[in-house]
């Protein structure tokens, strides 16, 4: 194990470490946060401590470490980091309307109803058209 | 010296890492409902590639890299498909 | 030739940061790259326009600032030892934006900064339903969306 760690420039040794010890505590404490928060809607905020600057911290470590032992400049480490960024997102976005729907479904919870001002518009328009339906 | 301070630092960080991916499969069997779960299974994965990345800065190697870039791919489609699930097939058919 | 020069460009760079610069692997990435831009096309997506491109850096950088900003209040609420310490709350907010790309991106900008997460987006009015952690001040939190966000998004994609 670290083969390549001994001859490499402390500068960058503590860089490396400050970058992999912030990421890794954001993760930790969105996980904290993730367990010690009472509902749902509040939960879904504490991950997004890990996915945003927890993946971003670690990926800036791990870039300047290859960077700096191997001598030329790495970065594929952005792939995952952009990759990540992206998805997230999607994921949680799916996750909540999912929960939203179900909640409603179940009249459980005091989540906000669907906007419903849409619906009776929607009828009212179709009333009025005589060529539908 | 600088072997010394990269030592410790993966060391504390893989520790908290693991100490996450703990907590976030507590929360995945206590969750109280379905999509706790899920979302406890998603941080759990993203927790396990964040360890794989840091035991690629420990070794050296660059392998880590690609088994953590396709640990985020397979677990955002798990994520995705359990979503969906969730959305159709338990409380509209 | 090339429907959509940007995904093409972006496929390539994929491509080399995954496997390392040759000039055999740039040959092998623009072929790769070409042919999905033309699957791409195929599936005939809506194309996004970008009018004001020389923005985006700005973006990005508003962005990334108020992620740092986010993540450390967010850790703050978190570590706090009482229990009720934040006031979360569901928040209604009315869009501009009708470009749908644009609608996409605003969506990856308010559910990866930690704090606010965007649960549904109602086409119908024109409407998005938010969740936010810590909702002291409802109006802030409107002024950030409307004017620091969609904006900026409204003069990119025009």
């Amino acid at each position: 194990m670290m083969q390549s760690a001994a001859d490499m420039p402390v500068w960058a040794a503590i860089a490396v470490a400050f970058f992999l010890l912030i990421g890794s505590g954001l993760a930790l404490i969105g996980a904290i946060g993730f367990m010690r928060l009472p509902t749902f809607y509040e939960r879904i905020h504490a991950p997004t401590l890990g996915t945003s600057w927890g993946i971003g911290g670690i990926m800036l470590a791990s870039m300047i470490f290859f960077t700096v032992s191997s001598g030329r400049l790495v970065f594929h480490e952005l792939l995952i980091g952009i990759f990540v960024t992206v998805t997230t997102p999607i994921t949680f976005m799916l996750l909540a309307r999912a929960a939203l729907h179900r909640d409603r479904a179940e009249g459980n919870g005091n989540v906000p109803d669907k906007p419903n001002r849409s619906q009776p518009a929607r009828e009212v328009l179709g009333e009025s058209d005589p060529r539908r339906g | 010296m600088s072997a010394i301070i990269l030592f410790t630092a993966v060391s504390i960080a893989q520790l908290m890492l693991a100490a996450a991916m703990a907590i976030a499969s507590v929360r995945m069997f206590r969750g109280p409902r379905a999509q706790d779960r899920i979302i406890g299974l998603d941080t759990l994965y993203i927790n396990a590639m964040l360890l794989l990345v840091t035991f690629g800065i420990g070794t050296g190697r660059v392998i880590y890299f690609e088994a953590a870039l396709v640990m985020g791919m397979l677990g955002f489609v798990a994520t995705v498909a359990l979503a969906k699930f969730l959305m159709r097939g338990e409380v509209i058919e | 030739m090339l429907p959509y020069p940007l995904l093409t460009l972006s496929l390539i760079l994929m491509w080399l940061l995954l496997n390392g610069f040759t000039p055999g692997h740039l040959v092998l990435g623009i072929l790769v790259a070409v042919f999905a831009s033309w699957a791409m096309a195929s599936l005939r997506p809506e194309k996004p326009k970008l009018a004001k491109w020389y923005l985006l850096p700005k973006l990005f950088g508003i962005v990334l600032y108020d992620i740092v900003k986010s993540n450390i209040a967010v850790a703050r609420i978190i570590l706090k030892s009482g229990r009720r310490s934040h006031n979360p709350g569901f928040l209604t907010v009315p869009l501009d934006i009708e470009n749908h790309t644009a609608i996409a991106v605003l969506a990856v900008v308010l559910t990866s900064t930690p704090g606010s997460a965007w649960l549904e987006y109602d086409s119908n009015d024109r409407t998005v339903l938010l969740h936010v952690l810590d909702l002291d001040n409802e109006a802030e939190w409107r002024d950030t969306i409307k004017n620091r966000y969609e904006k900026l998004l409204m003069e990119i994609f025009a």
